[in-house]
């Protein structure tokens, strides 16, 4: 009998050992808007792709940290030399959140309903490099391969994005196959992610993933309310931290704060290049001179912006690709040098001249302009202010102008009417491809001068040229040297004067283990699976 | 008693007042770098000897731009004040003097004007506002929205003080011995009108003050590098660190001094009005 109570003894224990094991804490942390849709298909908000990333189960991923494409629900993958099509071979055995096995039929069917024009997915708009129909093959229950009409650059990354669906499941985008599942959502106030029990994935020791039961997200706009939350233990991370949140919190817990280096984003400014603007024709002229906008490029002190604004969380920033990116990066870039007084030589070669230390150009126009930014973004706001009393140093007088975001956008993409902007561009996507529609000269995004019907000048026109070669090729190498020369471009032209690229910035509670900030989105929760509550 | 202690109150916010007023005009002896200079190399700096109330985020010197930011608001909140009220009285004094379907035009255009969502009509008019304008010149505009939009209340006030006056003995005792029009308007009506408009406006002041100060926090006052009251109170938006940086607080302390001190020093106004 003795014996008996303690065999039971033992199995309790072991009963205890494995449920702590798996985990059974909650990771709480906010997210800033309400998620627009459960559907990641449609998925196009900031709130939506975290639920994407934390239910989502997709064919391949791209580790956050080492930006290598690594496998998921495909155990394998080819791509053709055309980069038209790729065959998967998925793993067996795996079964969606609700029961349903996974095959090749869900991939098929995800990829149908991602590729319908009527659904309009800005997913699906990625693999959208040609008319014509995308047609699925199914070779195997764990086979099948997948042809695009034209070919798609980087065809095997853009999966990443793509969470698979279930063709049978009852329960639609809701049975899900990543490490969570939404369990509850109470609109306005928080989202409940519990642990997906079919979750294919274990660890090295073989236990099974994730760890944590569950994770709350509280719908929370207010970044002071965050912080104090934050502060309070009521949640456990900050995904993305400003830098005055940052230093005060490393002033009192340098443990729980996380400077990954500089991430995708950047901050930019650009004149207004488009022909039919309300512009006087002088102005005109100034902006549209590569010589005007290098001066002007060359008298901003960057290392300033980034250690005054950004409170040294920022790098200058060296041209259209962060260092973070890195691949793409094209490190024979060096950063812009900071010099007024070469500034001022330039621009005096260019026709311009000093008087009673305001500069002037050929025909007497005094050179003044306004940059505009968006109303309530301090540190933008900050970096015009410097820019202002930069620029003034030799003879420039800016107006600093700040807009609400609807009157900006209005702006700069209806009337165009504006001289200068000062805005950022978020960076989701490594690849090239990501930011095509900002660098075809045809393109709406293409801010200097949108919807160009041919490229008005010589180098917007080898710029489209060398974006399409690398979009057509398959070759990573040919890929990377036509983009390296779209950067040069870009840093000799300066369509755009590019500023800082802000640092990732994290907070991460002492009790969450296995987290490991980095510079890519989701930069805290990307390996949620392996992520525990003390 | 009571009448000295009230009267003494209101001596200490005149004094208060005319403090802050003359400091403020002295800025450029007491602040001679300016409020835009920016010491880059002291960013957030909390007070010293050289920045008494510290540095804003970046460099620029607190205590200067509190000093001319205080001018800012101060000179031109009575001057926006002052158009609303003469705007108030033309219209509302107007409307309540003529009467009949003119007040009820005039109380209808008002009563349109009072359900505008005055904020995001402001914020439309900068939007179409050119662009290329200097501070000083936002500066004025600012005000001068303000101004423009701010008569409403007022006028409603003046326009049922002239209704009431116009039905009053000595108004029709004045009309019975011939005196009609512009001239009754001007010698009977505009007269017993004045205590009014004096009261009004001096309860506008704070409130464009306080207008103001929410337009530069929503980052649509004045512009850049001039200061105002409202821009300086958005250093206090990050109300995790305020608490560790309390000489951050002493631009909403001034506005709170300020507006308190207009309060006590047009009690009297008010009662008169009343």
């Amino acid at each position: 009998m003795k014996k008996l109570r303690n065999e039971f003894l033992i199995f309790a224990i072991c009963v205890a050992a494995i449920t702590s094991a798996l985990g059974q804490g909650e990771l709480r942390f906010c997210l800033r808007a309400e998620p627009k849709t459960f559907d990641p298909l449609k998925v196009e908000d900031e709130s939506s792709m975290a639920v994407r990333y934390l239910t989502g189960g997709v064919l391949v991923r791209m580790n956050r940290q080492t930006q290598a494409l690594e496998p998921e629900l495909a155990q394998s993958w080819k791509v053709s030399k055309d980069s038209r099509q790729i065959t998967f071979k998925l793993r067996s055995g795996v079964t969606f959140s609700d029961g349903t096995p996974f095959s090749a039929e869900d991939v098929a069917y995800t990829v149908q309903q991602l590729m319908d024009p009527a659904l309009h997915s800005s997913t699906g708009d990625a693999f959208r490099s040609g008319p014509g129909n995308t047609e699925t093959k199914i070779i195997s229950p764990t086979q099948i391969m997948i042809t695009f009409p034209a070919p798609v650059a980087g065809l095997d990354r853009q999966f990443d994005q793509v969470a698979i669906l279930s063709a049978h499941s009852a329960k639609k985008e809701m049975a899900v196959v990543g490490p969570f599942m939404v369990d509850d959502y109470k609109p306005g106030a928080s989202l409940l992610l519990k642990r997906n029990p079919n979750y294919w994935k274990t660890d090295a020791q073989g236990h099974k993933l994730p760890y944590l039961a569950s994770i709350r997200l509280d719908i929370q706009p207010n970044r002071d309310v965050e912080m104090l939350r934050f502060k309070r233990n009521e949640i456990d991370l900050i995904n993305a931290l400003d830098s005055e949140y940052f230093d005060k919190l490393a002033a009192t817990s340098p443990q729980l704060v996380h400077d990954a280096g500089a991430s995708l984003d950047s901050e930019q400014l650009w004149f207004n290049q488009v022909a039919k603007s309300p512009l006087p024709s002088y102005k005109k002229n100034w902006f549209r001179s590569a010589a005007f906008r290098r001066a002007i490029s060359s008298a901003i002190n960057r290392e300033d912006l980034s250690r005054v604004v950004f409170r040294g969380h920022a790098q200058p920033a060296i041209g259209p690709v962060s260092p973070a990116n890195k691949f793409w990066f094209n490190a024979k870039l060096k950063p812009e040098t900071y010099s007024p007084d070469a500034a001022l030589r330039a621009l005096q070669a260019d026709g311009f001249r000093m008087e009673n230390g305001t500069l002037k150009d050929k025909d007497g126009n005094a050179v003044v302009f306004s940059i505009m930014t968006n109303a309530g973004n301090k540190y933008r706001e900050h970096m015009a202010t410097m820019i202002q009393e930069d620029l003034q140093k030799i003879g420039i007088r800016i107006n600093v102008v700040t807009l609400d975001f609807p009157s900006l956008i209005e702006r700069m993409t209806q009337s165009f009417d504006y001289e200068a902007i000062l805005l950022g561009l978020t960076n989701v996507d490594l690849d090239p491809n990501g930011v095509m529609n900002v660098w075809l000269s045809s393109s709406d995004n293409h801010q200097w001068n949108p919807s160009e019907k041919a490229p008005e000048t010589t180098w917007e026109a080898e710029i489209d040229r060398l974006m399409r070669a690398q979009a057509s090729s398959s070759d990573a190498k040919k890929r990377k040297e036509a983009f390296d020369r779209v950067q040069e471009i870009a840093v000799e032209q300066e369509p755009f004067i590019f500023l800082v690229n802000r640092n990732a910035l994290s907070a991460v509670s002492a009790k969450v283990q296995g987290a490991n900030p980095v510079v890519l989105v989701p930069q805290t929760y990307w390996n949620a699976d392996q992520l525990s509550i003390k | 008693m009571k009448f000295l202690r009230g009267n003494l109150w209101r001596n200490v916010a005149c004094v208060v007042l005319l403090l802050v007023v003359g400091t403020s005009l002295s800025a450029n002896w007491l602040a001679p770098d300016g409020y835009a200079r920016q010491y880059r190399e002291a960013a957030d700096a909390p007070p010293s000897h050289t920045h008494w109330l510290g540095t804003d985020e970046i460099g620029r010197d607190r205590f200067a731009r509190v000093l001319y930011g205080t001018r800012i608001s101060l000179l031109l909140a009575p001057a926006a004040a002052l158009l609303s009220t003469l705007m108030a009285a033309f219209i509302g004094g107007l409307a309540g003097y003529l009467g009949g379907a003119w007040s009820r035009g005039a109380m209808a255009v008002t009563d349109l004007f009072l359900s505008l969502p005055w904020l995001f009509l402001l914020i439309a008019v900068r939007a179409v506002m050119p662009l290329n304008v200097s501070p000083l010149f936002s500066v004025v505009v600012t005000f001068l929205m303000l101004g423009l939009l701010g008569w409403t209340t007022a006028a409603r006030v003046l326009c049922s003080t002239a209704s009431s006056l116009r039905e009053s003995d000595f108004v029709r005792q004045a009309r019975a011995s011939g005196v009609r029009g512009v001239r009754l308007f001007w010698i009977h009506v505009v007269p017993n009108l004045k205590p009014v408009l004096y009261a009004q406006f001096w309860i506008s002041i704070p409130v464009f003050i306080l207008s103001e100060a929410n337009l530069g926090i929503l980052g649509l006052g004045v512009a850049e590098p001039m200061p105002s009251w409202g821009s300086l109170l958005k250093e206090l938006e990050g109300l995790v660190s305020v608490g560790e940086e309390p000489w951050k607080f002493v631009p909403l302390l001034l506005l709170v001094v300020v507006v308190t001190s207009f309060q006590f020093a047009l009690s009297k106004q008010d009662e008169v009005a009343a």
